[in-house]
């Protein structure tokens, strides 16, 4: 529990129940009745409301040294129970501040808020979030088309001036999602080429195969792992910052402006970005195949002495125009599914931050999760077809 | 060019008392640019003081300097006769729990319902069970004039005016000294500005409030408040009532006193004299 500030050198407020000499009950409150000093009298104060007396009660309010409107609201509801019980209640004694503020506060007790109470049987409460989950996804779905098809069909609503992608927009964006992602992109999948080649090497020397590293790494990261991380990489990189962006706009009605204006947000915000993704994808594929095999003949050199002749030559033996082929194929999929989906999420953000923040953890779980299943896709798919 | 009145300066000393807020020789800058240059400024306790300023000359700089939002090269600011800078933490935490601000947009948290917004100041300085927090949350919104179903509302589900009010109602939960006020009126309607006046007057005559409000309401400053600063050539160009508003001859204050809006206001309010505050 934090420290709350001290009160030691004010009086707390407290409260006696004493009766005069004409046997009137009378309660007399004294010290500081402001917000800080009024923990302490709490217990006092209940067992005062709770007390059954009859007859004239007096309040002396004369002690009080400082009073705010926690203080008075106190004060105010003893008042208001008492009288509630049918007792004649006065209050004396009080300074002017008090008598003001007691005044002011409501006499007839507080106005609360109408209690909604959960009206739904316990059947309702188990299967309403499961249904209502099952109609989301279906409504995730039917957006992530709409989007697909505002997004082909540009950003004009009323079919103005031509298709209306913006080539300035699209290069902005392949920056931001493309370009500055290499660094990043390049030491992961460097890195990532160097362990599978390290581990690979190490496994296969018991059969005393070591120079077929070179064909796992070069099968493996240029059919799989080459496409999928970086994907994942950019799912989290871009996927979330899409959302962000579109969401924020959406809690400020930049989205309602643009729709105003006439013009089809998903066209103007979604079309370039997912333009960009789709583009950009390919080429960090590209990127992270060339960082990954430099990696592994780096490892490989180094723990099998693996010359970079051999391991080029090797290389060229093991993999083929299908390895690299349908690693590529899959990278503008899965980019158009990153897109799409951080999109619907942005569009779905609501007024709160705390929604962005759900929004934004969703389109991220949901674009990895979408990605790795399109990889397992194609990889059935592939294998039907024998690519 | 109008100067300070002079003759009260030696009243204005930030020991004196009724001295709640003293603001001496405040300089704020942003890199080479000067935004405030040696300003000086009082406030009274129990009083409103309404800050007009052109815009950009500096009267949110100056709010959030004396909340100390944005840090100052030079200068002191005596906030209850204490100078924050120098105090300990727990008497700057004495000294926060006695302010209270009302931002321009509300900054109403928009995860917390309306009642949890105001009970945040109250869990994080006071012991209080919750039912007294809800009692004195429900308290505060109906000070305010909000319907009591406003309680469980998120701020996005709040009208402008209503947000207003909640972020009035936060910026009172501990009953502060002083409250800040930065555009209080602003978009709201002249029926809801007008009401929201008399709200600040009325919790300035009870609880004995100090208000520092910056605000372009030419009604809410002939209405409610006592005393008028304007803050104009990077200090306070001239402060004092009405009166010495409308005897400035200072350009910006004739044209903003005198001008055609602000003509139309005081006629309806009759006489310049017959302004309350005074």
């Amino acid at each position: 529990m934090q420290a709350k500030p001290k009160t030691a050198d004010e009086q707390a407020a407290t409260l006696e129940m004493t009766s005069t000499a004409d046997s009137v009950e009378r309660f007399v409150l004294a010290g500081d009745w402001r917000n800080r000093g009024i923990s302490q009298v709490l217990n006092d104060l209940m067992a005062a409301e709770q007390k059954q007396g009859q007859g004239k009660l007096e309040i002396d309010a004369s002690s009080i040294e400082a009073v705010d409107t926690s203080g008075a609201w106190l004060i105010r509801r003893l008042i208001n129970g008492k009288q509630a019980e049918g007792r004649d209640v006065e209050l004396i004694g009080a300074s002017k501040t008090l008598s003001d503020l007691v005044d002011v506060l409501p006499e007839g007790g507080l106005k609360r808020p109408s209690a909604d109470k959960d009206q739904r049987t316990l059947f309702q409460r188990i299967f309403e979030p499961a249904g209502k989950a099952v109609w989301s996804l279906g409504q995730d779905a039917l957006a992530g088309l709409h989007i697909l098809g505002s997004a082909v069909g540009g950003a004009q609503l009323k079919g103005g001036r031509g298709a209306g992608v913006s080539p300035a927009s699209v290069v902005t964006h392949i920056d931001r999602m493309g370009v500055r992602a290499v660094p990043i992109i390049v030491l992961m999948s460097f890195l990532i080429g160097a362990i599978i080649a390290q581990q690979g090497a190490f496994q296969l020397r018991y059969f005393g195969a070591e120079l077929f590293v070179v064909d796992l790494v070069g099968i493996l990261q240029l059919r799989e792992i080459g496409v999928l991380l970086t994907a994942i990489m950019i799912a989290g990189r871009s996927g979330s910052a899409i959302t962000a962006e579109i969401g924020s706009m959406k809690m400020r009605e930049e989205i309602d402006a643009l729709t105003v204006i006439g013009l089809n947000p998903v066209g103007v915000l979604v079309f370039p970005r997912l333009v960009a993704l789709t583009i950009a994808l390919p080429l960090l594929t590209i990127i992270a195949n060339f960082s990954a095999l430099y990696g592994a003949a780096i490892v490989t050199f180094i723990y099998s002495g693996i010359t970079f002749q051999t391991f080029l030559s090797r290389l060229h033996e093991a993999v083929d125009y299908s390895s690299v082929a349908s690693g590529m194929i899959k990278a503008p999929f899965m980019a158009l599914a990153i897109g799409i989906v951080s999109a619907v999420e942005g569009m779905k953000v609501g007024g709160s931050a705390e929604s962005l923040g759900t929004h934004v953890t969703a389109s991220v779980v949901k674009s990895i999760f979408v990605v790795i299943l399109m990889d397992a896709l194609f990889a059935i798919f592939y294998s039907a077809i024998d690519f | 060019m109008a100067v300070q009145d002079d003759t009260t300066a030696d009243e204005k000393h930030p020991d004196d008392d009724r001295v709640i807020l003293s603001v001496r020789d405040l300089t704020v800058s942003f890199g080479t640019k000067t935004v405030l240059d040696h300003l000086d400024l009082d406030v009274y306790r129990g009083e409103i003081l309404g800050f007009v300023g052109a815009s950009g000359t500096g009267k949110s700089v100056l709010m959030r300097t004396v909340l100390r939002l944005v840090p100052h090269s030079s200068g002191s600011i005596h906030i209850l006769g204490v100078d924050y800078e120098k105090a300990d933490v727990k008497t700057r935490m004495a000294l926060d729990m006695r302010m209270g601000v009302l931002f321009q947009h509300g900054a109403l948290f928009s995860s917390l319902t309306v009642k949890e917004n105001i009970q945040l100041p109250m869990r994080e300085y006071l012991d209080l069970p919750q039912s007294l927090m809800d009692e004195l949350a429900y308290l505060k919104i109906d000070m305010v004039g909000l319907a009591a179903d406003a309680a469980d509302k998120y701020p996005s589900e709040l009208s402008g005016g209503m947000i207003k009010r909640a972020a009035l109602a936060r910026a009172l939960a501990l009953d502060p000294d002083l409250v800040f006020l930065d555009e209080p009126t602003s978009g709201l309607d002249p029926i809801g500005a007008a009401e929201f006046d008399m709200l600040i007057a009325r919790l300035r005559d009870t609880l004995g409030l100090t208000v520092y409000m910056v605000t372009h309401d030419l009604d809410s400053l002939f209405s409610v408040c006592d005393r008028i600063a304007v803050l104009g050539q990077k200090r306070v160009l001239v402060e004092g009532t009405l009166d010495d508003m409308l005897a400035c001859d200072d350009a910006w204050v004739q044209s903003y006193f005198r001008g055609k809006r602000a003509r139309s206001v005081t006629t309806d309010y009759g006489d310049a004299n017959a302004v309350p505050g005074k």
